[in-house]
């Protein structure tokens, strides 16, 4: 679980979605929203979590700590 | 992808087609090398000159690939491609505003049949619109399924206007089939550099094969990628136009390296273009205080290359959803509000019709040129100046000075009027508001011309760019650009070689960098 994506600072590009494994982001208002039950980190797929390779704005596609690292769920 | 709209039949006659163009681009490699100003009929400058008719026929009506076309057809961007796969330290995405006219930036995005409905109520609206481009806002190539989507549908709907795409290169080889399958007959790459430590300044990363890659890797897998594709259109018989950003200190003199590469890969046009940074842009150029090139040193560079390619100079700049001739900017007349609202009947018999009567312009602009060129004939002069023209298109000096939103440039010479650039600048008449300010501004875009040739000017601004060394030209209002262009010079060189005025350089010019106003 997962990433987060900061609305403030998302651009709207749309090139998470596209990069996504898992489905887990879509458009919200104008902005990106990950569903946190869907985020795997990308483990498993590729060595890095695709939103935050491919974001535009550094710091954007961010863990949320609130929640339990994907690790941890099992 | 669904490409079942393209039939059989079509398919075999285009690969005839292509075979052919490759010949005749083949054979047209080198034009220009081979003899001094010659190059001023060749490609995007004058008419088709010494041009392949299977290449003139794809470039006539290009407002991009053609300089001449550009004074009589327009074009439009359609902004499907909002996602990018590399970051530039020129863009910043998270800026929008309506103002702003530069690459990357839009004001809405589209679905692509929202697109093609743009498309078809603009065609019905402005008849000389010829050409859609597909330019981003991020790349085409990163949001393949919406692009050739938008584009299936626009030539489903639409079949005689052309297509086109603008992308950074990171995926052009994958996507070159499509591109030719799609009858997609010209391609601009951005190649700013050829060698990876100059890239490693100009790209921070790039994402590719699902990893991002920073620094010369990056840089290095950028660029092997750009001339791969660029080399794979070629073969193909597909237009390559090239765009370059001139960064001072970074890679303005390697772009004559640029320039020699794509050249043997077969690339049609090089548009080398001034860097747009300012710090309120919030680039990484533009907070580093990078400066943007002036008019002189983005004209000698152009002017440098020149002998190697043809080379773009009437390039705006413009953006990701940009609508009507390059000089203007129509896109606030369809929102996509306004687009859902309109019935359009797409009348391609209407559309024809228009044309038909601007090829009739062109040809009396021309015919008008070379008369006027004879007389000149037997001038002998070495005097090579510039002069500024306010123009609303068609090739006219048409636009008062108070209405300008830009100049554009002709070198005078005896060799003829060539155009050479432009010069973007806030329109000076808003009712007496900030009008000292704006003169100035005005100025300093034209400082290194000549004269200036308006349709009308007042008193005030006269005498101002008269006081600044600027001779203020009406007596050619609504006539042709280059046939008065070339009759003041007579006149000109006349006084000169009489001893009434003495021929005196002029100084240098700015390019305008801050927000556009729109006129709207």
């Amino acid at each position: 679980m997962p990433f987060k994506i900061i609305a403030s600072q998302c651009s709207g590009c749309s090139a998470c979605e596209l990069e996504c494994p898992n489905v887990a982001i879509s458009e919200k208002g104008g902005t990106f929203v990950i569903d946190p039950k869907k985020c795997t980190e990308c483990i498993g797929h590729f060595d890095e979590p695709q939103c935050v390779a491919v974001c535009p704005v550094d710091n954007t596609c961010v863990v949320d700590t609130s929640l339990p690292r994907y690790q941890a769920r099992a | 992808m669904d490409v079942s709209a393209l039939d059989e039949a079509s398919l075999a006659g285009s690969a005839v087609d292509i075979g052919e163009t490759m010949q005749a681009i083949a054979e047209h490699k080198g034009c220009g090398t081979s003899g001094g100003t010659g190059n001023a009929s060749c490609g995007s400058q004058a008419g088709q000159g010494d041009l392949p008719t299977e290449i003139w026929e794809k470039v006539k009506n290009h407002p991009c690939y053609s300089e001449e076309a550009h004074h009589h057809y327009a074009r439009m961007h359609v902004a499907v491609a909002p996602a990018c796969n590399i970051q530039c330290n020129y863009c910043n995405r998270k800026y929008d505003c309506a103002n702003e006219s530069r690459p990357g930036v839009v004001s809405e995005k589209l679905t692509p049949e929202q697109a093609a409905k743009k498309v078809l109520a603009v065609a019905s609206t402005i008849p000389q619109m010829t050409v859609l481009g597909i330019a981003g806002p991020g790349d085409p190539l990163a949001n393949p399924e919406k692009t050739f989507k938008t584009f299936e549908l626009v030539a489903k709907a639409a079949p005689d206007i052309k297509l086109c795409l603008s992308t950074n290169g990171l995926m052009l080889p994958d996507h070159v089939d499509t591109i030719a399958r799609f009858k997609i007959d010209h391609v601009t790459i951005t190649i700013n550099m050829v060698q990876p430590e100059i890239g490693a300044k100009i790209y921070p990363w790039i994402f590719y094969n699902h990893k991002r890659y920073t620094g010369l890797e990056a840089a290095k897998i950028l660029n092997d990628r750009q001339l791969q594709g660029l080399e794979m259109l070629t073969e193909r018989g597909i237009l390559c136009k090239i765009n370059s950003v001139m960064i001072p200190g970074i890679n303005d003199q390697h772009l004559v390296e640029v320039n020699k590469a794509v050249k043997s890969r077969g690339a049609f046009l090089h548009n080398i273009m001034p860097l747009i940074a300012a710090p309120e842009h919030g680039t990484v150029l533009g907070l580093n205080g990078q400066r943007a090139p002036t008019a002189q040193e983005l004209k000698a560079l152009q002017d440098l290359c020149e002998g190697e390619t043809n080379m773009m100079r009437h390039c705006r700049q413009c953006r990701a959803d940009a609508v009507g001739l390059l000089g203007e900017d129509r896109s606030a007349e369809f929102t996509t509000e306004k687009i859902m609202a309109m019935d359009v009947k797409y009348d391609l018999k209407m559309r024809k019709a228009y044309q038909a009567k601007v090829e009739e312009e062109r040809v009396a602009k021309v015919a008008a040129e070379q008369e006027e060129l004879a007389e000149l004939g037997n001038e002998m002069s070495g005097v090579k100046l510039l002069v500024a023209v306010a123009t609303k298109g068609s090739g006219l000096i048409n636009e008062h000075f108070g209405h300008a939103k830009e100049f554009q440039v002709y070198e005078l010479s005896t060799t003829g009027a060539k155009f050479v650039g432009h010069r973007r600048v806030d329109h000076y008449c808003r009712g007496g508001y900030g009008e000292e300010e704006s003169l100035a501004t005005i100025i300093r875009a034209i400082n290194d011309c000549h004269a200036a040739f308006v349709a009308k000017i007042g008193g005030c601004p006269k005498s101002n760019l008269l006081k600044a060394g600027i001779e203020p030209v009406d007596q050619y209002a609504h006539e042709f650009i280059e046939k008065s262009a070339i009759a003041w010079f007579k006149s000109y060189l006349v006084k000169v070689q009489s001893g009434e005025i003495q021929h005196v350089e002029r100084g240098e010019a700015a390019i305008r960098q801050g927000a556009l106003i729109s006129a709207a």
